[in-house]
């Protein structure tokens, strides 16, 4: 078993007008090479559930094993080694004043003790140069540029590269199509797909669009109020229809999946 | 004003630029690498002088004087730090904490507000004994020296793994935790480091003036702002980071050089603070000023014939 999710409970702003229980007994399990879609109306705890696998925030109660790894309790830099991560904003994933070949460079070192040797080494450029030009971008080409001048889409593609560099035990996608223009977002898509399939990884994305939670993965899980409500993978998973998790999510829920942007999707 | 007597006052000012410049490579650390003001730095280059005063006062030989100022700056920068990281201070207030209890303890150091370095041997009298210079040139000498291994330094240090690392702290913290560094560390050893070379700074000045004095440093940080925006504004972001340090140096210097002309042209030297806040306040001001005035302009455009306006 790759990730075990036991029991997890968050909430935020305890005890004030605030509070919010964004997860609530969650419980998963994922094998290795598992692709997991992961939909669910806004604030179901989707993005709640990732960033606690990756530790942005602490858990209130129950434990995180990832590949055998209990990292319920450490700090975020101390598990990154384990993961990958693409956000939804572009700009979180990058540094903007550093060129696209110090940014590759400092992902290459995720997971390794960081030294007074130098930040990014000759022979480390063709293999990132090689890299890029599998994302088909041109990017190869303009290794030294500043990040910060490339396109929202270029950012979440080279984001990719960098957290997919050194292979992640699990690597987390949240959103990361959402800020792009239809024809970006389904490059990026493709090339996530490829990555995945070509290292055989374990990823969970985070999706609003349904027919793209159905057509990615091997697996779908459904999110409601911080908890799992629907969890379907193989040949049902590929059969289901955009109406067909519509109509589950109002019988488990109760409630209109009042959202327009996963009905306009 | 004669023109005698500012160009008399030239070579004080330049030496004077060179090694408050060590300071100003301090402050861009912190105010442009790591993203950060650190107010520390008031405090760190009193300290610097102080300790290098007393010091030498009790006979410690003034090169060593001179590393022992900058390890104490490497402890006030960890308290800063410490109190930024750990227990989440707001950066400018624990700078503003370390500054004040510096003031404090700097007295403690030397035992007095001022201490002149009277009948001893400061670094600037060996190398006046070694090359045939007056004490003017000879700080101008050493400082140059000392800022060109200080760039060197850095710019070796900035691109290292840990060095990479924390420039992109000052750039996106969320990138350089996901890829499992730790931004406290890294701030924690960036405002070490640049309170390390601020006490330098201090030191270096107080033996080429010859005294340590609790108030040597007040308003360097402001100093440190205007340097670096006099450089920036004179040579440029272009270019490599080698070269931005040392346009921020010659921004120092530049600074000095208008504070000796207007010093000639009959201001008080109490209105030096002012001019330079001004300063400072005027060059941070124009890019929010320039923004604004574009975005009025863009707004007041008459729209585009026959087109939707796709900006809401």
């Amino acid at each position: 078993m790759m990730l075990s999710i036991k029991q997890v409970y968050k909430t935020f702003n305890p005890g004030t007008v605030n509070e919010k229980k964004a997860l609530s007994n969650l419980n998963l399990e994922l094998e290795k090479g598992d692709f997991v879609t992961i939909i669910g109306g806004n604030g179901a705890g989707k993005s709640t559930m990732l960033n606690m696998i990756a530790g942005v925030y602490p858990i209130d109660r129950g434990s995180i094993i990832l590949d055998g790894v209990d990292i319920s309790r450490k700090p975020e830099h101390s598990r990154a080694w384990l993961l990958g991560r693409v956000f939804q904003d572009p700009m979180m994933g990058t540094a903007s004043d550093m060129e696209i070949q110090e940014n590759l460079a400092m992902a290459f070192r995720r997971g390794r003790r960081r030294g007074l040797g130098w930040g990014i080494k000759k022979d480390e450029k063709a293999l990132y140069r090689e890299k890029l030009r599998i994302l088909d971008l041109g990017l190869e080409d303009r290794m030294t540029a500043k990040v910060g001048l490339l396109s929202g889409g270029q950012r979440q593609a080279l984001t990719l590269l960098m957290a997919t560099l050194q292979d992640p035990k699990l690597l987390l996608l949240d959103e990361h199509t959402a800020a792009l223009d239809p024809k970006t977002a389904k490059k990026v898509l493709a090339i996530t797909q490829e990555i995945v399939a070509s290292k055989n990884l374990t990823a969970m994305m985070v999706t609003h669009n349904m027919k793209d939670a159905i057509a990615y993965g091997n697996r779908l899980i459904m999110m409601h109020e911080g908890r799992i409500i629907y969890d379907v993978a193989g040949e049902e998973k590929k059969n289901l229809k955009v109406a067909d998790l519509l109509e589950k999510f109002e019988t488990v829920s109760g409630e209109e999946f009042a959202n327009d942007r996963m009905l306009l999707n | 004003m004669s023109l005698s007597s500012l160009l008399a006052a030239m070579p004080g000012a330049v030496s004077q630029g060179v090694m408050w410049g060590v300071m100003v490579l301090g402050v861009y650390i912190t105010f442009r690498v790591l993203d950060v003001a650190d107010l520390t730095v008031d405090g760190s280059f009193s300290l610097g002088s102080c300790t290098c005063a007393a010091l030498v006062m009790g006979g410690v030989d003034p090169v060593l004087a001179l590393l022992i100022a900058i390890l104490a700056g490497l402890a006030a920068g960890f308290v800063t730090g410490f109190l930024h990281t750990v227990f989440e201070i707001p950066a400018i207030l624990a700078g503003i904490l370390t500054q004040i209890a510096l003031y404090s303890i700097n007295i403690r150091i030397m035992g007095r507000a001022n201490l002149p370095m009277l009948k001893v041997e400061t670094v600037i009298d060996r190398v006046t004994g070694w090359i045939p210079v007056n004490k003017t040139v000879a700080s101008l000498i050493l400082g140059v020296l000392i800022v060109a291994a200080v760039i060197g330094i850095l710019y070796w240090f900035f691109g290292t793994e840990i060095g990479c690392a924390l420039r992109a702290t000052g750039n996106n913290e969320y990138m350089v935790r996901s890829l499992g560094a730790s931004t406290k560390f890294m701030k924690l050893l960036g405002l070490m480091v640049s309170n390390g070379l601020v006490a330098l700074s201090g030191a270096l000045v107080a033996q080429s003036q010859g005294y340590g004095d609790v108030n040597s440093g007040t308003g360097a940080i402001v100093i440190g702002l205007a340097s670096i925006v006099i450089g920036e504004v004179i040579f440029g972001k272009r270019f490599s980071f080698a070269y931005k340090l040392a346009s921020v140096v010659v921004g120092s210097v530049i600074y000095r050089i208008v504070i000796a002309f207007v010093l000639q042209a009959g201001l008080s030297t109490d209105d030096l603070k002012l001019l330079t806040a001004l300063v400072v306040a005027v060059a941070l001001a124009i890019p929010t000023v320039v923004k604004k005035w574009k975005m009025k302009k863009l707004v007041s455009a008459p729209a585009v014939p026959n087109g939707e306006d796709k900006q809401p």
